[in-house]
Parts: C-alpha cells; sequence; structure tokens
C-alpha cells in the first residue's frame, strides 16, 4: 500500500537529484554519509552571506542584530524539534563528532575517576569510540562494549551484565550507521540510568527518520549532525541537561565563551554560549533551520512511513537474490542495507555502480570493530532517504543483478 | 623506452573504447583475469603493498639484471590495474624502471572514473614496484 508521502514535489525541491553521472540519472543511496539539501537550505545560505553576513552578538548594527537573530532563531527551532527545556541545553558544534568529544573531554576529564568504567557497543561508529579511548587513556578509565547479536542487535542481558557500581557513563548509538538498526534506546537510557551511570546517545543517524524527544528518552546527552539530515555540512547540536552543562567546564578557550577576561583570571559566560568558543559557523547554523523546517513541515511520522515502505521493498528485492548476504537483518531497522557478494568484491560493485549512476558506499563505513567481529573486510552499503523512489530501487536492483553475474 | 611504448599501446586500447567507464572497468576486469596466478602462500602480509584501499600482493624475482614480477588483487578492478604496471614493468632493468614515468593514467581518463582514492593505491602501487628496482640496484 503506497502511502500519500508527496514524493514528486519532494525531488523537485533537491535540485542535485536532477544530475546525470556518467550519462545515468543520479541514483543517489549515500544518505548515511550526508543528505542532499533542498533548496530553500541553499537559498538560505546564499541570501545569509549576500543580504546579511555579520558577526554575531555584541553588534550593534543592523547587520549585526539581523544576523544574530536567525541565529537564534535556529536554537530555538532546534529545540522544538527534539524538544528540549531550553535554548541552553542547545549548544551548536560542528557536529555529532564534536558533541562526543566535547562530553568525552569536559564531563568525563572531571567527573570521573581513575577506574571508572564507561560503556559503548561494538555496533558504534568510530566517532563513539575514539573520544572515549582518548579520555580513557588519559583518566585511566576502562571501556566496556556491549555485545551484537548476529541478527545486529544489542544484546541487551549482555549490557546488563555489564553495569556495576563503576559504570559511570554509557553512550549508544541510536541507529547504526552501518547495520540501520533501531537500538531500543530508551530501554536502555533507563537501565543505564538505574545503575547510576549518565547516558550520551549519538543521533546522527535518528533525526532525519524518526522523531526524536529527549525528554521522552531522558537521556543526558544527545548529539546530532545538521548533514545528514538535509542541512549544511559543518554544524551540528550537542543537547545536554541544563543541570549537567551548567557543571561542566569549558571545552575550548575564546571568544564568546568568555564574561570577563584579565591575565589574572576569567569568567565564563553562562550557557549556552561558554561551549561556543569563537566565531560559529554562522551562515550555516541558520541553513540548519530551514532544514528542520523542512521535515517540520513533511512530518517526520509521514517521512517515517514513507521510508518504511521504500525500506520493505528494498529488503524484498534483495533477498531474492541469492548471492547477496545481509549484515544487519533485525526487524527494527531503517533503510540501511550492507550487504556482500560472495565472489565479488564490494569495491568492484561500487565502481561498477557508479557507471550506472548509482551512488552507494562501500568499505568499512568507520565501524572498523564491528566489521572485525564479522569477519569482513567491508561491505556495499546502500542507504535511502525520503527522497528515493521505487523506481531507483528497481532500477538499483536490475543493475546489480546484472553486475554480479559478470 | 620500451615503457613509454606500452604505455601508448595501453592508451590506445583505452581509446578504442570511446571513454564508456563501463566498457573501460569490463576491460580492466578481464586484463586482471589475465595475470599470471599468484599461489596463495604469496599472498602474505609481507607482501601486501600499503596505500591501497583494497589488498594488493607484489613479489619478484632478479635474474640476469631483469626484475620479474607476480601480483594479485582481492578486486578485480584493482588487480586489472595492477596487471598493466605488471605489463609496464615486468621484465625490465631496475634502472629502466626508476627512469620510467607513468603518465597512461591521465592520458587515458582512467583517473577520472577511478578517482583520487585509487589513484592514490596506483601511487602506492608504482612506488612499490620502484621501490624493488632500486632494492634491487642497491643489492645487486
Amino acid at each position: 500500500m503506497m502511502s500519500n508521502f508527496p514524493i514528486s514535489e519532494v525531488r523537485t525541491d533537491f535540485p542535485i537529484l536532477d544530475t546525470k553521472i556518467n550519462n545515468n540519472n543520479l541514483v543517489y543511496f549515500d544518505n548515511a554519509a550526508t543528505t542532499q539539501k533542498p533548496q530553500s537550505v541553499i537559498d538560505s545560505l546564499s541570501n545569509y552571506y549576500s543580504s546579511y553576513n555579520s558577526n554575531i552578538h555584541r553588534g550593534v548594527h543592523h547587520l549585526a542584530e539581523k544576523a544574530t537573530e536567525e541565529f537564534e532563531s535556529t536554537r530555538e527551532t532546534a529545540k522544538s524539534f527534539i524538544n528540549a527545556s531550553s535554548t541552553n541545553e542547545i549548544i551548536f558544534t560542528r557536529g555529532a563528532t564534536e558533541g562526543i568529544n566535547l562530553v568525552a573531554s569536559s564531563y568525563c576529564k572531571n567527573f570521573l575517576n581513575k577506574g571508572d568504567e564507561i560503556i559503548i557497543s561494538e555496533m558504534e561508529h568510530h566517532s563513539n569510540i575514539v573520544p572515549w579511548q582518548m579520555v580513557a587513556k588519559e583518566n585511566d578509565l576502562v571501556i566496556k562494549t556491549i555485545k551484537v547479536t548476529g541478527i545486529g542487535e544489542l544484546d541487551i542481558e549482555n549490557f546488563k551484565s555489564l553495569l556495576n557500581e563503576k559504570t559511570k557513563f554509557v553512550s549508544i548509538v541510536y541507529i547504526s550507521n552501518t547495520l540501520g538498526t533501531i537500538n531500543p534506546v530508551k530501554e536502555l537510557v533507563k537501565i543505564s540510568k538505574d545503575a547510576g551511570a549518565k547516558v550520551m546517545v549519538d543521533g546522527a543517524q535518528a533525526t532525519s527518520h524518526k522523531n526524536v524527544d529527549v525528554r521522552d528518552l531522558n537521556c543526558d546527552f544527545f548529539v546530532f549532525s545538521a548533514h545528514k539530515m538535509y542541512g549544511p555540512t559543518g554544524v551540528g547540536i550537542l543537547y545536554g541537561k541544563e543541570e549537567i552543562l551548567d557543571k561542566m567546564p569549558p571545552y575550548m578557550g575564546g571568544g564568546e565563551m568568555i564574561k570577563d577576561v584579565s591575565f589574572e583570571d576569567t569568567t565564563y559566560n553562562t550557557l549556552p554560549y561558554k561551549f561556543e568558543a569563537g566565531t560559529p559557523n554562522i551562515g550555516d547554523v541558520i541553513g540548519f533551520k530551514k532544514a528542520i523546517e523542512y521535515l517540520n513541515t513533511l512530518g517526520r511520522e509521514n517521512i517515517y512511513r514513507y521510508e518504511t515502505e521504500i525500506r520493505d521493498h528494498t529488503w524484498n528485492e534483495l533477498k531474492k537474490i541469492d548471492r547477496i548476504k545481509l549484515v544487519g537483518t533485525s526487524d527494527s531497522k531503517i533503510g540501511i542495507f550492507s550487504f556482500y557478494v560472495e565472489g565479488f568484491h564490494f569495491y568492484d560493485l561500487g565502481l561498477f555502480l557508479d557507471a550506472k549512476g548509482i551512488a552507494i558506499r562501500t568499505g568499512h563505513h568507520c565501524t572498523q570493530p564491528l566489521m572485525n567481529k564479522m569477519n569482513l573486510d567491508g561491505t556495499a552499503r546502500v542507504s535511502l532517504a525520503m527522497y528515493n523512489t521505487y523506481e531507483e530501487i528497481d532500477y538499483f536492483i536490475d543493475e546489480l543483478k546484472k553486475i554480479i553475474s559478470k | 623506452m620500451i615503457t613509454e611504448k606500452i604505455q601508448k599501446e595501453i592508451i590506445d586500447n583505452f581509446n578504442m573504447l570511446d571513454d564508456d567507464i563501463e566498457m573501460s572497468l569490463n576491460y580492466l576486469m578481464e586484463l586482471g583475469e589475465g595475470l599470471e596466478p599468484m599461489n596463495e602462500d604469496l599472498r602474505v602480509d609481507d607482501n601486501i603493498i600499503k596505500g591501497c584501499q583494497s589488498k594488493v600482493w607484489l613479489t619478484h624475482t632478479f635474474v640476469d639484471d631483469k626484475l620479474l614480477f607476480l601480483g594479485d588483487s582481492n578486486t578485480a578492478i584493482t588487480k586489472g590495474l595492477l596487471s598493466l604496471l605488471i605489463n609496464i614493468f615486468n621484465n625490465r632493468s631496475p634502472k629502466e624502471i626508476l627512469d620510467s614515468k607513468l603518465f597512461f593514467i591521465n592520458e587515458t581518463g582512467l583517473c577520472r572514473f577511478i578517482g583520487t582514492q585509487r589513484s592514490n593505491g596506483l601511487e602506492a602501487m608504482e612506488n612499490k614496484f620502484k621501490l624493488i628496482a632500486l632494492n634491487a640496484l642497491k643489492n645487486g
């Protein structure tokens, strides 16, 4: 049953989708890496630079006022988007990666003690592994990992068995960028908090596909990136509960994050500015608002419904091809399909599909520990977004069959 | 120089494919399939070329001032590229290898659809051939 999702209108909003690649229509299936941008986002960037580019805050002139107003209105829009309690809980970063680094550096370095334990999972992106390793090495902390089952789900019983009085921090991915698995984060947050740990959720793959309500999840921190949800690159948000952020020391020093500076001492600015040292990425933050508005206008429930339909169609078609081995087959997943073909290297597959205008990603997808666990060098990955169509999927499946029969 | 002559032949062969990417990839695959097989026991970490996204193994023997190469890759396209390099460098003296300059990549347009990362992989392969030649020259 096809939904009433306005797919034709949506596609016309994304000018890049009309591009020809090697004389074929572009079929963009690399959305987990980054999504394309609607015209409203592109226009807002151009409009900012051509009409009111100015540094924000502290300016008395018209352009500074206008830029500040637009910049801060993204914070307000983002607050509502994830249902945070206050704009003090919305910190602009360069992306999800910086958000994780900020918390690892500011929170864990200052509030965890030697021997304390941090739990992550085997399906984490390198961005949710390396910052913890860095802080653990420097502060003698211990990292434990939740096992992933054969179908690509987190082993909850294993998670429970890792928790103890030393567990001070848990950082888990909402939706796996390699497997597509949607983890039961609300349940995981509750289990973690019952054990007395703080919890961070890596929502980089979640916000373009699902409704996110940080108060309902009850997580302490939540990170996401604009560019994976139709917004500009180089912008992300760290959400943190205000009472926790308030206690955390600044992560970087510089302009904007200070109240008073003398050579003897410096007092820091209040939230959210104390974590936003230096001139921020003003134009892209402003563009980010348009991406959120675009998602809000379509409605994330509608998007999720349509994306589930095209996910099912892709899944059914891939399952029909014997030589395709899917990695990550949980029922609770979005339209991310990692697979390999016996006797056909994923790298060759990516090149042959590119010749047909089909953009997929190949490799370890920044989840090397997961690949090692599964004894794979890498996979081919198709990741869908709301502008993908049944026709594109059918074209991809046809070309895939032809290529692997070479 | 013979290495230049071979590269010109490679360019002519690719030019016949009219810049058709799929045909070029198929051609590379065929070239790879024609490569002399490499025994499993030679496909070890010691023979791996670092810097390639896919795995590439290369071994050599040095007889009568000529280097003879044997190579393999776990991806078909890279194996095709490797076969081109082996074709250029096989049975040449270390000096011939060190003096040669690879120009066929840019003139066949291979780099356009193989991309920077793969071009870099090719560079790593070229460097390995030249390193082997350098060592052969030094050690006799």
